[in-house]
């Protein structure tokens, strides 16, 4: 049933309209005009902070204009200003707002999860969460899984375990997984299982992944 | 997705005095974000309750159980309580969509979720639950689509929760921007398309749902859910079973038989309800049973399997609730 989907329609991204063809990798056109939003976000926040998100409203209501605001994200241990409408998704804002192209966005409706990200190490979907929802939370990406040493234990399992193939669903299988690992140090297979019955891969690499999460068990523990 | 404002309000009376102007309540978006993607809805003003405390949480009363509105499907799939005496809601929220959804969607928004039809959900078709006169399922692709109970438009209901929560006599509180509250039955809250093809329920829209109360089921009760998809995680049911037996000794003195995949609205089943009172639960009586749901079934030109398959669904289920057959390995979820 959910495979009835539309064809997405073209203003779903605040940023979208990034059109290759002209030499430019459609990454680093990307990461550039990420880095060139958030320059921005940073220096409306010198300008002064009148903006919609501030109207005057009584304190249990806070207002967001549809123009758009600058918001706080707290990301990988450390705070990060951008400006986003209400209608960001939290995956939009980490991959075009910020550049932070490891979370994927496969099927955008919360049906692949391979826009996987912890929101206070639980695992959500971020194509399906607003960024203005994300404001408070401590928010995990693949990309702040390892520290700069060395990966994550489900990484390097899935390395050894080559429980991938295209690699697409990846960083949100190993989010999933590696979130199992937060909560149940010691998993079964069938909680492994469990774990990623939301997370699609179409090149079939379930049981390596199994396999993987289970060894990174033993060493994570 | 079109542009929007936004309220992000923390009380519900905040909340409330939002609600004017065709605004829209968003929870946890799943729903709503869903529909909004499709382009089929398109509000330029949401009011976020998702950051109200007071409507988060499980309360145990003296007459039963309390849940916030707030509630995820993954805290009422693993609250203690809910487990061991309310064993058919953990089942079907511990079942819906995935992990990561269960961790988001609300119980709230899980009842309100519109209704499963790909043509309603597609901005392409202008459908009788649309203003408009014409149903596309009945002469197009209807395998997934009710078999009974539809009258003009063979959707079906969405909501594995309502299932449980109709099995359970739940009752839906809503309070108004006028400061009214009400509390519906859930047997009364959804609205059948032939009495009303432009509402799926009685909540009107400047009325928030605030809670679910569930009284406190009799002593003997054992109960489960099984659903049955085309996919074993994220889909919607295609037939699905909530099953509450009051028992005494190996006799059932009450059964309810929920269904909701069927029908454009949660139904129970009279004829399988009564094929199991008074009768001890067995392989014979529970398949019995599950033969007599599908009494006036009207299957459409490609869901006439859903007939095969609903008798397996609520048999199974049934010896499930009574302890006498574990979980079907072949269930979705």
């Amino acid at each position: 049933m959910s495979d009835n989907l539309p064809p997405k329609s073209p203003d779903s991204t605040p940023h979208a309209g990034a059109n290759s063809g002209t030499g430019i990798s459609r990454r680093s056109f990307l990461r550039g005009a990420g880095l060139t939003a958030a320059g921005t976000a940073l220096l409306d926040g010198v300008q002064g902070i009148q903006h919609e998100a501030f109207a005057s409203s009584p304190d249990n209501i806070k207002e967001y204009g549809a123009a758009g605001a600058e918001i706080a994200l707290h990301i990988n241990g450390r705070e990060h200003t951008l400006r986003i409408e209400p209608r960001t998704t939290l995956a939009d804002a980490l991959r075009v707002g910020l550049g932070m192209t490891g979370t994927k966005i496969g099927c955008d409706r919360g049906a692949c999860s391979s826009c996987t990200v912890w929101l206070d190490k639980m695992p959500v979907n971020s194509c399906m969460t607003l960024a203005i929802d994300a404001i408070g939370h401590k928010i995990t990406t693949i990309e702040g899984l390892s520290n700069d040493s060395e990966v994550h234990p489900v990484q390097a399992a899935f390395v050894k375990h080559d429980a991938m193939q295209c690699g697409f669903c990846t960083p949100g299988m190993v989010m999933s997984c590696a979130a199992l690992l937060e909560h149940n140090p010691n998993p079964s297979e069938a909680d492994v299982r469990m774990a990623v019955s939301g997370n699609y891969c179409r090149c079939g690499t379930y049981p390596k992944v199994f396999a993987a999460t289970l060894d990174a068990a033993t060493r994570h523990a | 997705m079109n542009s929007f404002s936004l309220a992000d309000c923390t009380t519900v009376e905040a909340a409330l005095s939002q609600l004017k102007n065709g605004a829209v309540i968003k929870a946890g978006g799943v729903d709503l974000l869903d529909r909004m993607k499709n382009g089929t809805d398109q509000p330029t003003r949401l009011v976020n309750i998702r950051n109200i405390a007071e409507l988060r949480g499980i309360h145990e009363t003296p007459d039963g159980l309390s849940i916030g509105a707030l509630t995820t499907l993954a805290e009422i799939a693993e609250n203690p309580a809910i487990r061991s005496q309310y064993t058919i809601l953990a089942d079907a929220c511990g079942h819906a969509a995935t992990p990561h959804i269960r961790n988001m969607a609300t119980i709230g928004g899980n009842v309100l979720q519109e209704l499963q039809c790909w043509y309603f959900r597609s901005a392409e078709f202008q459908c009788i639950r649309k203003g408009k006169d014409q149903c596309f399922a009945f002469s197009g692709l209807n395998q997934y689509h009710a078999i009974m109970d539809y009258g003009g438009c063979p959707s079906v209901a969405p909501s594995s929760g309502a299932v449980a929560l109709l099995a359970l006599d739940a009752t839906i509180e809503l309070k108004s921007a006028s400061g009214s509250k009400r509390n519906v039955a859930i047997k009364d809250f959804y609205v059948q398309p032939d009495a009303n093809p432009h509402r799926f329920n009685v909540k009107a829209e400047d009325e928030l749902l605030t809670a679910i109360h569930i009284p406190k089921p009799a002593a003997g009760t054992r109960s489960a859910y099984q659903k049955y998809g085309e996919k074993e995680s994220h889909d919607w049911a295609i037939a699905d079973a909530g099953i509450l037996l009051e028992m005494d000794g190996n006799i059932c003195k009450r059964a309810v038989v929920a269904m909701g995949a069927a029908s454009p609205v949660v139904r129970r089943s009279a004829e399988a309800e009564a094929a199991l009172a008074g009768k001890p639960i067995s392989m014979e009586t529970a398949k019995a049973a599950g033969q007599a749901s599908m009494t006036g079934a009207m299957p459409l030109s490609m869901n006439g399997y859903k007939v095969q398959l609903f008798p397996v669904a609520i048999y199974r289920t049934i010896l499930l609730a009574a302890g006498q057959m574990e979980r079907d390995p072949s269930a979705a979820g």
